[in-house]
Order: C-alpha cells, then structure tokens, then sequence
C-alpha cells in the first residue's frame, strides 16, 4: 500500500487513499479475460457497478475495460444480463 | 418515571429503544433470543424507527451491524455463547476499525456438552478484542448499562464498541422492575451519534487495507490509548448519569461496605447480589467483610483494584469460568495487578457456578468464612485455584 494510514482527532485509523496502480499492474494476474460484444451490450452498467476493483469506466460507446488493471474475475461476464460480455483463456 | 416489570433481556431492548437505535441485526441463540425478539416487536408496532436485518449467522449479523455503524448509523446486536465465538473475527474488525457500536452479550456456558446456563467463558473469550466489556448485577444496570454504552462508545475520546454483558436466566429471563426513563429525558441527556468518519461514496477511501507493521503497531497503540481514555469517560458518564436520572454506580467498580472491611469478595455479574447478601449476613457475625464488583472488565479497573485492596488483609476471587492451564480469568487479572503492591493481600480464587450450577448467599458466606479461617490460622498466601463444588465433593483442589 502506498502512503500512510489517515489520522483523525489524534487516533491513527486503517483508512488510505487508494492510488491508481499501487498494487502494481494487476492485469498480469489474469487468465481468463472478459472481452465485451458492443453489438450485444445495452449500456445497463451492471459490470461497471459490480467489477471489484473499478477497472470498469463509462463511455459513450458504452463501458470500457482497463485491462492493465482487470485480473479476470470474471464478476462483469456473471452480471451482464444480456451475456455481452464473454471470458477468453489469455495464451 | 415510568418503572415497568421487565426481564433483563426486555430491559436491553428498552434501552435500546430509548437510544433510537437505527439499524439491528441478530441471529437467534437462547437465552439471548427474546432481545431482538422484542426489538423485532418494536418496529413492527412502529414504536422504533429501525431496520431489522435477518441475516444467516452470528458472523453476518455483527458484519452487517459494523457496516451500518460504519455508514454512520447508531447500531445493535445482541448474542451469547456460541454465537459469540462465531463471531470473534468480526469482533477485531470493528474495534480495530475504531467504529463505536453497542452488542448485549448474555452469558452463557461453552459446549461440549450444550448448556444453556450462565457462565462468563463466552464474555471472558472476547477480552483481547478492544471492545469495552461491563458486567451488569441487575435489570436496572442492564437497562443503564445499554444507554450509557452509546454514550461511551461515541465519545470523542474513545470510538471503541462496547458490550453490555447480562447473566443467562438469573437476568435474563427473571423479572424485576425497572425505571426506563421518559423519552425526551433521554433525548435531552444522549446527543446524536458522533463517530470519526463515515464512509461516503463522493468521498472515496479505502478499509482495513493491507497496512506496513509499522502503521500497525500505531494502530495498536491507539487502540490501547482509547481505552486508556475509557477509563476517565466511563466515570464521568456514570457520574453525569447519576445527576440527570438518580443512579450512579461507582464507575470501573462498585464498592459495597469495603471502607472498613479486612476481607473482600471480588467477582463480576448477577452473582454479586449473592456475595452482598452473604457480606451483609457474615457482617452480622462481626466479620469484615466487603465486596468489590468490577463493573468492567475491559478497561480493567486497575487504580480502583490497587487502592480498595492495598489495606485488605485476605482478597477472595470468584470465577464463573476458567482458563485452562492456569486460574480463573478475574483472578489472573486481580493478582497481576495487586503485583504491583508492595505488601499485597492474601488472595485465593475461586471456580465456582461454572455451567450454570447454582451458587447463593449460603455457598459465598462458606467459602469466604473458610478464606478467612486460613488467613487467620497461616497468614499471607496465594492459592490460585481451588474448585466449590456442587453435591457432596464441596471444596476440591487440583491434584494430578
């Protein structure tokens, strides 16, 4: 974790403000990787509200995948409701 | 002031009330059971504005709770026995995560083999995990206890959980009456909740995150700060209590004809209503005796331990449950303090009541007339254990 721990009223707490990246670049990690069908996809942002580590942003083609972050939980392909999203084996 | 015929677990429901509790969750275990029980009953009647969360377990019912408080709601649950082993983990969480929360703990013994009885295992299990931890004598405690708990638990110095520990059936479910106070009597005396921080979506941090051992070390120094803190908060909030609502019960601890006793009963819950009886009794018979109750057991009433029994000449320890390998818990702790003494007093603990057997002002009078015949007879000892028994066995040591 990078920084130190928040301090509030003299007391230190286990609360720290994430940075992009302070794990180092997760999407290494993956070995299954969600690939998304834009012609299936009906905007809903169910993966985007649901993907555990936030690598899923808004856009106007619709929801993007950071995949040097995304490790492949395979959360975003489970929700969709329209099955846009499909897990591939990395190679 | 409205004095209703209530059981200690309808007496924490009460107070629970009272504080205006927003969110409860809980899973049934006896003889905790009819506290959320009446709670449930409350929001169904609209009498308490609060969501009932059912949840699957003692796990999830704490973690749903610490989410709520943590979201900055006022927030309870209630357990015993097993259900608090189950829910050990979560209990560190909360602590360390500093979030103040109220639980009733109502004391019951550890299986194998199932007992539903009271014994303070369970209680004494949780001793290490940063929460508060107090021992009620009866319903009007049980009731005071519960809403000083929220006071307590938010003050500004503090932000720890707290629990509110209750005797299975000898309060539990035994009646008694009790003062629980006019609602805007209430209002007037506990000030919304107040708490260090809250989690919010527009403001994004991150929990319980993996932390360097140095940070953690500073954690855990804060968290002993704190209940250093509790120490003086506990005492003020008792006191403040007694002149808005007449009761006051001594802080840490409650002395009872201890100012000119030689001798002193020492042990925590319900059953120090037996050793007052039993003292007022052995005082009949020109024996100096008083009882020191230890209200807390968490902070641990060091001071007040140190200076009642610094002139005492004999001090008798009673455990409802034992540390296997080494004494009675309250006894552990008593002794390690009084350490600290110069001339420290004969001591003896006691494992008594344990499972639930049943002990009263006859039992405590006996064993303390025969602490008593052994200070006099050798003077100065220290006897870790020494097992009252029930049925013909009566008095047992420890042989192997």
């Amino acid at each position: 974790m990078s920084g130190s721990l928040i301090r509030i009223k003299g007391f230190s707490l286990p609360l720290s403000i994430s940075s992009e990246g302070s794990m180092g670049k997760t999407g290494s990690w993956r070995t299954f990787k969600p690939v998304i069908d834009y012609s299936k996809c009906v905007s809903c942002f169910m993966c985007w509200l649901y993907c555990p580590f936030s690598v899923i942003s808004k856009s106007e083609k619709g929801v993007i995948i950071d995949y040097e972050y995304c490790k492949g939980c395979g959360v975003c392909s489970n929700v969709c409701p329209v099955k846009a999203i499909v897990m591939v084996p990395e190679r | 002031m409205p004095i209703l015929p209530l059981t200690g677990n309808y007496a924490v429901a009460w107070a629970v009330k009272r504080a205006k509790v927003k969110v409860i969750a809980a899973y049934p275990i006896t003889p905790q059971t009819t506290i959320v029980e009446k709670l449930s009953e409350m929001v169904e009647k609209g009498e308490l504005s609060a969501k009932m969360i059912r949840v699957e377990s003692e796990h999830s019912a704490l973690a749903a709770v610490y989410g709520a408080a943590i979201a900055g709601a006022r927030a309870f649950t209630a357990t015993s026995s097993h259900g608090l082993l189950y829910m050990h983990e979560v209990l560190w969480w909360v602590a360390g995560s500093r979030v103040p929360l109220v639980m009733a703990v109502v004391t019951r013994a550890i299986g194998p083999p199932w007992n539903i009885w009271t014994d303070h295992s369970d209680i004494w299990g949780q001793r290490d995990t940063g929460w508060i931890i107090a021992m009620a004598e009866d319903n009007q405690e049980v009731f005071d206890l519960t809403l000083q708990a929220f006071r307590i638990t938010e003050d500004d110095k503090v932000n720890l959980p707290m629990i509110v520990g209750l005797d299975a059936f000898i309060l539990s479910h035994t009646t008694a009456p009790v003062d629980v106070l006019e609602q805007e009597d209430v209002d007037a005396w506990l000030p919304p909740r107040k708490q260090l921080y809250v989690i919010d979506p527009n403001n994004r941090f991150s929990m319980g995150n993996i932390a360097t051992p140095k940070d953690y070390m500073m954690l855990r120094y804060d968290i002993e700060k704190a209940m250093n803190n509790a120490r003086e908060v506990i005492k003020n909030i008792d006191k403040e209590y007694g002149k808005y609502f007449g009761r006051s019960y001594g802080g840490l601890v409650e002395c009872y004809k201890c100012s000119d006793s030689k001798y002193l009963i020492i042990l925590a819950g319900a059953w120090a209503g037996d050793a007052k009886e039993a003292v007022d009794r052995l005082r009949e018979e020109g024996l100096p005796v008083g009882v020191l109750r230890i209200r807390f057991i968490r902070p641990f009433p060091v001071q007040e331990v140190l200076s009642y029994c610094n002139s005492m000449k004999g001090v008798l320890i009673m455990d409802r449950s034992i540390s296997f390998g080494n004494a009675g818990p309250l006894f552990i702790e008593v002794s390690s303090t009084l350490g600290n003494l110069g001339k420290p007093p004969a001591m003896k603990g006691v494992l008594a009541g344990i499972g639930g057997v049943d002990v009263g002002y006859k039992d405590i009078s006996k064993i303390m007339k025969k602490f008593i015949g052994e200070v006099e007879e050798q003077g100065w000892f220290v006897k870790r254990q020494e097992w009252y028994m029930p049925y013909e066995y009566e008095f047992m040591d420890i042989k192997s």
